[in-house]
């Protein structure tokens, strides 16, 4: 069984991103970047699909400029077997990563395509359910559990209410949450090797697909600032200012 | 214009989330309809009658759509969104499944978890864990939209007037299949809705402490809710995350407890009235969003406060 795994290249999750002062865009200069941490989630589930003796190869396909090359070298290092990048330009909204990676699909004809349930840039939470969509394959989004089972999969998913499990047909799509696996470390070796591992790119056009943009950024801008606090000394003062000042409680 | 606004639900009861995802649809300025999919959903479809300001309720009752299969239920949004300019669900894990699924279908963009409406086709959203809000103008003639709940206040339950509609369409995708689940009980009220919320993080140590805060949530009528620590290390279940990647609150107070305070926690909650933060570390993050911080022990602090309630 062939895995094709989707990862992105966004900001490190402890930087705290600002608004550009003229209000255009964030502000990413000389910012620290990574791979999307439930991306990250994604390749360890395929790499340990493959361990178990379930999937035979696993793909990682990254949609970004050429820098998203270190993100696929990273999933290389953890222990995906091949690489492919489809260059773009900017950046691309969901639909249309949706597309591209709709055209890998079906160049890569994989039983099972992983990918992080949300990147932690955009926030968006779209691009795996867009892809169901596109090739209509069954969705088992926010996994905490994933079980493949002869020609299907069971996914266990996190819900507003605790969990479900659902049964899916393959070829399927997983989103991952962050319960489904902690992610090992590359070791020195493996990213030694993962530098000689094949790395496709492809176009936009090679995948006769035309990268349109529907929305426009106007404008970004800081959230509303809280006001400081104070630090109170004890518990009956807390309880005081909770009833008599703040009148919460 | 029109707006279809998807039923949150769980074929007995609305779920109140559709009520704030209702007063988003108000401002986009349209008339707003409801389509309720699910199965043995009569009662709901009377219940979204109700609600104030709705014109029509579209009932979809089909075991196709019991579980809400994504696979299944986007398809019938999907055909009967055609006809609307605006197709609005609250951005709870339902929202979040099927809607990106329907824009697909469409071919259109979704705008998600909005926060604010400026006009018929710009919208406010938080990005980057909620460190900057976008504003994004959307050029698809059709929008799909999921609305951040806490940003809206729900419209009223009752007072409405709308007709009831079946609508017959039965979509089964045939590719997904409910197994089961397994689904938090409580009597508490729900994270998202409750008017106050006491969370506990990795500062508790272990799910047995995790009682220290239920006396106080007792007599508080608060909800508890967890920083992601306390669900990676078993102390409390996924549906109790808080933050960026968890579920979103803004009560009238928050009392966080030993959670020091991480971006992403910080994006579920800091849009709380009240927040006050119970910390042994006088520099942890969480103190400089807090209103009001205790530099104490959570152990000494915790049952003393349940004393003086
Ligand atoms: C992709 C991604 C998504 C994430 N999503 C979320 C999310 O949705 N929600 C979320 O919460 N986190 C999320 N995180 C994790 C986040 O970065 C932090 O790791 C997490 O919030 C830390 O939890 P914590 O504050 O409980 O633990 P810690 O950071 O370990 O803090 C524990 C605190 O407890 C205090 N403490 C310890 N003992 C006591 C005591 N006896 N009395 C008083 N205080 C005490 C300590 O001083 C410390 O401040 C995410 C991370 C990533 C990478």
């Amino acid at each position: 069984m062939k895995v094709l795994v989707a990862v992105k290249r966004v900001v490190d999750y402890n930087v705290k991103v600002r608004a550009k002062a003229d209000g255009s865009d964030v502000d990413l200069n000389n910012v620290k970047m990574a791979i999307n941490p439930f991306c990250e989630i994604a390749v360890e589930e395929a790499v340990r699909l493959k361990e178990a003796g379930v999937a035979t190869e696993v793909v990682v396909v990254s949609v970004g400029e050429k820098p998203c090359q270190e993100q696929i070298r990273t999933a290389l290092a953890l222990g995906a077997d091949r690489g492919v990048q489809v260059e773009t330009e900017g950046s691309v909204e969901p639909l249309v990563v949706a597309k591209l990676l709709k055209g890998v699909v079906e160049k890569e004809q994989p039983q099972l395509v992983i990918l992080g349930k949300q990147s932690i840039d955009g926030d968006n939470n779209q691009t795996g359910q867009m892809l169901g969509a596109l090739t209509n394959m069954a969705q088992g989004t926010f996994a905490s559990e994933v079980k493949i089972d002869g020609d299907a999969v069971s996914v266990t998913r996190e819900v507003d209410g605790g969990l479900q499990t659902v049964k899916l047909k393959l070829p399927a799509i997983v989103t991952t949450d962050l319960r489904l696996n902690e992610p090992r470390y590359a070791s020195l070796p493996n990213i030694m090797k993962a530098k000689k591992k094949p790395l496709d790119v492809f176009s936009p056009a090679d995948l006769g697909v035309e990268v349109t943009s529907h929305l426009t950024q106007l404008k970004v801008e800081p959230p509303a600032e809280r006001q400081a606090g104070i630090k109170v000394a004890s518990v009956d003062e807390l309880v005081d200012k909770l009833k008599n000042e703040a009148k919460v409680i | 214009m029109s707006t279809l606004v998807i039923a949150e639900h769980d074929n007995s009861t609305l779920n109140g989330a559709t009520l704030n995802a209702v007063t988003a649809a108000q401002a986009l300025g349209a008339d707003i309809d409801i389509l309720v999919a699910g199965a043995g959903c009569g009662a709901v479809g009377e219940q979204a009658a109700a609600v104030a300001g709705v014109n029509k309720v579209l009932v979809a009752d089909n075991a196709a759509y019991g579980h809400q299969l994504a696979e299944n239920v986007a398809l019938l949004i999907a055909e009967v969104g055609a006809g609307y300019d605006n197709i609005v669900a609250a951005a709870t894990t339902n929202g979040k499944n099927t809607m990106p699924r329907v824009a697909a279908l469409l071919d259109v963009a979704q705008i998600s978890d909005i926060i604010a409406v400026e006009s018929a086709d710009t919208f406010k959203r938080p990005i980057y864990a909620g460190n900057v809000i976008a504003t994004v103008q959307s050029a698809d003639a059709k929008k799909v939209i999921t609305v951040r709940t806490t940003a809206f206040d729900a419209a009223a339950a009752e007072g409405g007037s709308a007709s009831v509609e079946a609508v017959g369409a039965a979509h089964d995708a045939g590719i997904s299949e409910f197994v089961g689940e397994e689904l938090a009980q409580s009597d508490r009220p729900e994270l998202t809705a409750a008017s106050v919320v006491i969370s506990g993080g990795r500062g508790m140590q272990n799910g047995e402490n995790f009682k220290l805060l239920d006396g106080i949530a007792d007599k508080l009528g608060a909800a508890i809710g967890a920083s992601r620590a306390a669900v990676d290390a078993g102390f409390v279940p996924n549906d109790m995350q808080v933050g960026q990647t968890g579920k979103i609150v803004a009560p009238d107070l928050y009392i966080a407890v030993g959670i020091s305070g991480a971006i992403q926690h910080l994006a579920g909650m800091k849009d709380s009235k009240v927040i006050v933060a119970i910390n042994k570390d006088e520099d942890a993050p969480i103190f400089q969003v807090a209103d009001y911080g205790l530099v104490a022990d959570l152990f000494e602090a915790l049952p003393e406060l349940e004393g003086k309630l």
